[in-house]
């Protein structure tokens, strides 16, 4: 790993992926009052479509520590679903599609057979769109095996503020009714609005909440990167005050 | 996308497009066991309706309550309207109830643009008059692309009373921007005099037409509007612009029969053919309440002027509140 910036230097921070050395739930603290409400809107804090890398940014994870990250992870899906017989995987656009399919593509050459993987779209489900125009809606595709009964993946690339992930548990309940729903992340970089861990974790990175985290894949921006840089309005709370 | 929806000619190529493809990802809920979304909870719909209806009043109402708004029906039949009160007043009184959209269908052309300077809301044109009716024509549209697959050079033929149609406007306006060939056949008494700067070709010959025709679109024989002698008899007009099985023959294999309904069996269209797998009538239907659903979340789902507790643009709260103390005024004298 090349990354020189100080918040990521934390050592074991690759190594401690599980979810029981990864952060505790954000019930502890009831979540930094700096943060705006609207903090959550896009955890990767980047555009929907295709992304250019921050000029500025600092490539903390590359190509090859996110492969070998995703599949460790998939190992851990495996090893914890006792072999992942009844799971679903979805992504939760933009960015979680890919890594869904991803994972999958792992779980079926380990375990030999399909892994069924879909997208969610949480637009809906928002806890901000009053805060912004109308947003364009994103696909949702649900395997035909459907989501009763079975072991539901939640996939996403960066976990935040908790708040995308909330919508997803809402609009999941509307699908119908998973047999267990877990969380797998590429990056986790702290700072929990709401009482949410991840199941799975890529990366810890600690970061501060004048930084973004910027996870370009290969699906959707033609390069695999996880990038760390300044907000370019210095900050969150400011990129949020539009309203 | 612009705050109100009055005409299908305020939507440009992309608001059109966004609009289907919205409307593309919310018609998957059918499918879902919860056909429900909690996006515009707390949100207030208004349905005026001053003319009767019973899809579009439907279909509105549906498509608002599917994404968890209040919904309030009025219909002029009634209420106060019958009273005498006028549509500034009763525009007014929802503005007092606090509507975040208004829709609203007239018998006068115009008067969703007129609403759309008294209220605060976003004002959408449910059907006024003889002029537009621009969600029919988005559904319309959304119906072709899901049957055909693209929009795009289509050759879509509008057949009957274009005249007293709002649908036929609003559907030329609308496949024009989105790149349809459209033709108008209808008698010549039934077009309107200005057809000549419409963005479409006109015919007189429904069979000649048809062969290349992708979509053949049937307009209801307006009976209400009919007041003066626009073709000699029913009978006649069913022969020359009635589409039966024979003339459905013509067209090719792939096209589509569709009607904005109610229909009239029997004058504009022929029982076998309202009933054949070519025809999306019912599909329409459906449709409708998925693009309603679009519209309503793209003028109401994100920050929105009326939701705004700061904004008290063009005074409209200082009428009402005035008229109040001017009412107290007098029963205090």
């Amino acid at each position: 790993m090349h990354a020189l910036h100080p918040a990521g230097a934390e050592p074991a921070a690759g190594s401690a992926g599980s979810a029981s050395a990864k952060t505790s739930p954000g019930a502890s603290s009831p979540g930094p009052s700096a943060a705006s409400p609207g903090t959550g809107g896009s955890p990767a804090g980047a555009g929907q479509q295709r992304s250019e890398p921050l000029a500025d940014g600092k490539t903390v994870l590359g190509p090859d520590e996110i492969s070998r990250a995703l599949t460790r992870v998939a190992h851990e899906i495996l090893e914890r679903t006792n072999g992942g017989s009844d799971v679903v995987l979805l992504g939760i656009p933009t960015r979680g599609v890919p890594l869904a399919r991803r994972l999958a593509a792992r779980l079926t050459q380990v375990e030999g057979r399909p892994a069924p993987a879909g997208s969610l779209d949480i637009t809906m489900y928002r806890d901000d769109l009053r805060l912004r125009p109308a947003r364009t809606l994103g696909h949702t595709a649900v395997p035909a095996s459907g989501i009763d009964g079975r072991t539901v993946i939640l996939v996403d690339d960066v976990l935040y503020s908790g708040r995308t992930i909330r919508a997803a548990l809402d609009a999941l309940g509307d699908l119908g009714r998973p047999r267990a729903v877990q969380l797998a992340v590429l990056v986790d970089r702290g700072h929990r609005e709401l009482p949410i861990r991840a199941d799975y974790v890529g990366k810890n990175l600690p970061t501060s909440q004048r930084e973004v985290v910027q996870v370009l894949l290969t699906e959707t921006d033609g390069e695999d990167a996880v990038v760390l840089g300044l907000s370019p309005a210095g900050g969150p709370a400011v990129t949020e005050a539009g309203r | 996308m612009k705050r109100h929806l009055i005409s299908a000619a305020d939507l440009s190529r992309d608001d059109a497009l966004l609009i289907l493809d919205t409307a593309d990802e919310l018609a998957q809920m059918a499918d879902r066991p919860i056909r429900k979304l909690p996006t515009l909870r707390g949100r207030t719909v208004v349905n005026l309706f001053y003319e009767d209806s019973t899809r579009t009043r439907i279909s509105f109402e549906a498509a608002a309550k599917r994404l968890s708004a209040d919904v309030i029906n009025f219909s002029a039949k009634g209420s106060s309207v019958a009273k005498g009160e006028s549509l500034k007043d009763t525009a007014l009184t929802l503005e007092a109830m606090g509507a975040d959209a208004v829709v609203i269908r007239h018998p006068a052309s115009g008067a969703p643009h007129r609403l759309a300077g008294w209220v605060r809301g976003s004002v959408v044109n449910a059907g006024d008059g003889t002029h537009e009716h621009p969600t029919q024509a988005l559904l319309d549209a959304f119906t072709m692309r899901r049957r055909l697959g693209r929009l795009e050079g289509l050759r879509v033929t509008i057949v009957g009373d274009v005249l007293h149609s709002r649908v036929a406007r609003s559907n030329v306006l609308l496949l024009q921007t989105l790149g349809a060939d459209v033709t108008l056949v209808a008698p010549p008494t039934l077009l309107p005099v200005a057809v000549s700067s419409w963005p479409c070709e006109v015919s007189y010959d429904l069979s000649a037409v048809l062969p290349k025709t992708d979509v053949v679109m049937m307009l209801r024989v307006q009976a209400e509007r009919m007041n003066a002698a626009y073709f000699p008899t029913v009978r006649e007009y069913s022969r020359r612009y009635g589409l039966d099985g024979a003339r459905m023959a013509l067209l090719p294999e792939h096209a589509i029969v569709m009607h904005p309904g109610p229909m009239n069996r029997g004058v504009e269209i022929a029982a076998e053919v309202a009933d054949s797998p070519r025809s999306t009538i019912v599909e329409q239907v459906a449709n409708g309440v998925s693009v309603r659903m679009a519209v309503l979340y793209l003028l109401l789902g994100g920050s929105d002027p009326a939701g705004d507790p700061g904004g008290d643009p063009a005074g409209i709260e200082r009428p009402v509140s005035d008229l109040a103390a001017a009412l107290t005024a007098e029963v205090t004298r």
